[in-house]
């Protein structure tokens, strides 16, 4: 059975009957993310699709009232205040931040990743704004912590409530970047012998051990976040490899091809559901 | 260089209930750094609230508070306007203070 057939079946077997069947098996995106939709659109009936932003807090009551408490003073506000400065600092060649992004870099974060149909590939928000810094003559940043979490916490928080808005261009090559996106999603690796979907689809909602596993739609829309369990914040790649070492797999490096394209599919899916972030997760 | 203090102050009848929240590494002293290398202890020792100049809470702090502290308590008096200062010192001699209005 090929991989792709094999996703189908599961999946419209989970759709019990939602979606025509094959529906996710279509080489049509939008068809895809309206199937996608649908089944978590089913799964929580009553969750509006704004609410998906907020993760495991919009599923479940009791880690809602605990959240609500720990947004009187959001432990992410210290590095929006550090992302708000550099954002505004000066690269040494006079150029900043705001000369690289449309709008100044302010209310965009919907928009990333995006297809770049000139290099033919996915540019997230991190790579774009190491790409800006490189072209000021100024080091790239590490990927995971530290400033890069911080300016694309200030740079999401200035795009809050803003829907996600993630275009396929009518390019062969963005149709392979969903397409190795989707496969990464649903393909199976590790040791525990899960893929992205076993958690974050089949289990949405439900807990793994201590922890309320987040719906797939809506999964980045919260990023960067400040994790208890780190003690601190991290950006998509932080979370991305973590995932995958937890799974028992090995992790790819930082902005590695395949976790662009999984995040451009995972944007993708979500597109409506508005920017949350930065956020705190458990 | 921004606060390490975020603090808000609420007037409710006879008593102002006080949240505040602390940027601070807190290191305990017994971590290591990724070169293996001891993280020498650096937390904080005490914190102050001040109430128009009035002490009402003193906290001796040590190396098992978390990073980031995050205090709440409340006290007696206190009306709306009227200010809160804030007071952190830690073992390495380092400090911050800021002064809130009650709200």
């Amino acid at each position: 059975m090929s991989l792709r057939r094999a996703i189908a079946v599961v999946l419209t077997g989970l759709l019990l009957g939602g979606a025509a069947p094959g529906a996710l098996d279509t080489d049509n995106p939008q068809a895809e993310q309206a199937a996608f939709q649908a089944y978590f659109k089913n799964r929580f009936p009553s969750l509006p699709i704004a609410e998906f932003g907020n993760g495991p807090y919009a599923v479940n009551a009791d880690m809602r009232k605990q959240w609500e408490e720990i947004m009187q003073f959001p432990p992410y506000d210290f590095a929006l205040d550090e992302g708000k400065t550099a954002f505004e600092t000066k690269f040494a060649d006079g150029k900043s931040y705001a000369d690289c992004f449309e709008n100044g870099g302010i209310g965009v974060r919907q928009n990333f990743p995006y297809f770049d149909t000139k290099a033919g590939e996915v540019v997230t928000l991190d790579l774009a704004i190491n790409r800006c810094r490189q072209a000021n003559g100024e080091k790239p940043l590490p990927y995971q912590t530290g400033l890069m979490v911080s300016l694309t916490a200030y740079m999401a928080e200035t795009s809050r409530g803003r829907p996600f808005d993630i275009k396929i261009p009518d390019d062969p090559r963005a149709l392979a970047a969903y397409e190795d996106g989707k496969r990464y999603f649903y393909t199976r690796r590790g040791q525990l012998n899960f893929s992205c979907a076993s958690c974050h689809v089949t289990a949405a909602g439900q807990r793994m051990r201590a922890d309320i596993l987040a719906p797939a739609l809506g999964i980045l829309a919260a990023f960067p976040i400040y994790r208890s369990e780190w003690g601190s914040m991290g950006t998509i790649d932080r979370r991305f490899t973590t995932c995958s070492s937890q799974m028992r797999s090995e992790p790819l490096d930082p902005q590695d091809k395949s976790y662009r394209n999984l995040e451009y599919f995972l944007s993708y899916m979500s597109n409506g559901v508005p920017i949350s972030g930065p956020g705190t997760r458990p | 260089m921004p606060s390490t203090i975020r603090v808000r102050a609420m007037a409710s009848g006879t008593q102002t209930d006080v949240q505040a929240l602390i940027q601070h590494p807190m290191d305990s002293g017994f971590v290591k750094d990724s070169n293996g290398v001891l993280i020498p202890p650096r937390h904080i020792e005490t914190v102050t609230f001040e109430h128009d100049g009035k002490p009402v809470l003193i906290a001796d702090w040590g190396p098992a508070v978390s990073k980031d502290p995050y205090i709440k308590f409340a006290f007696k008096g206190g009306a709306k306007g009227d200010t809160l200062t804030v007071t952190w010192i830690d073992n390495q001699g380092k400090t911050d203070s800021l002064e809130a209005k009650i709200a």
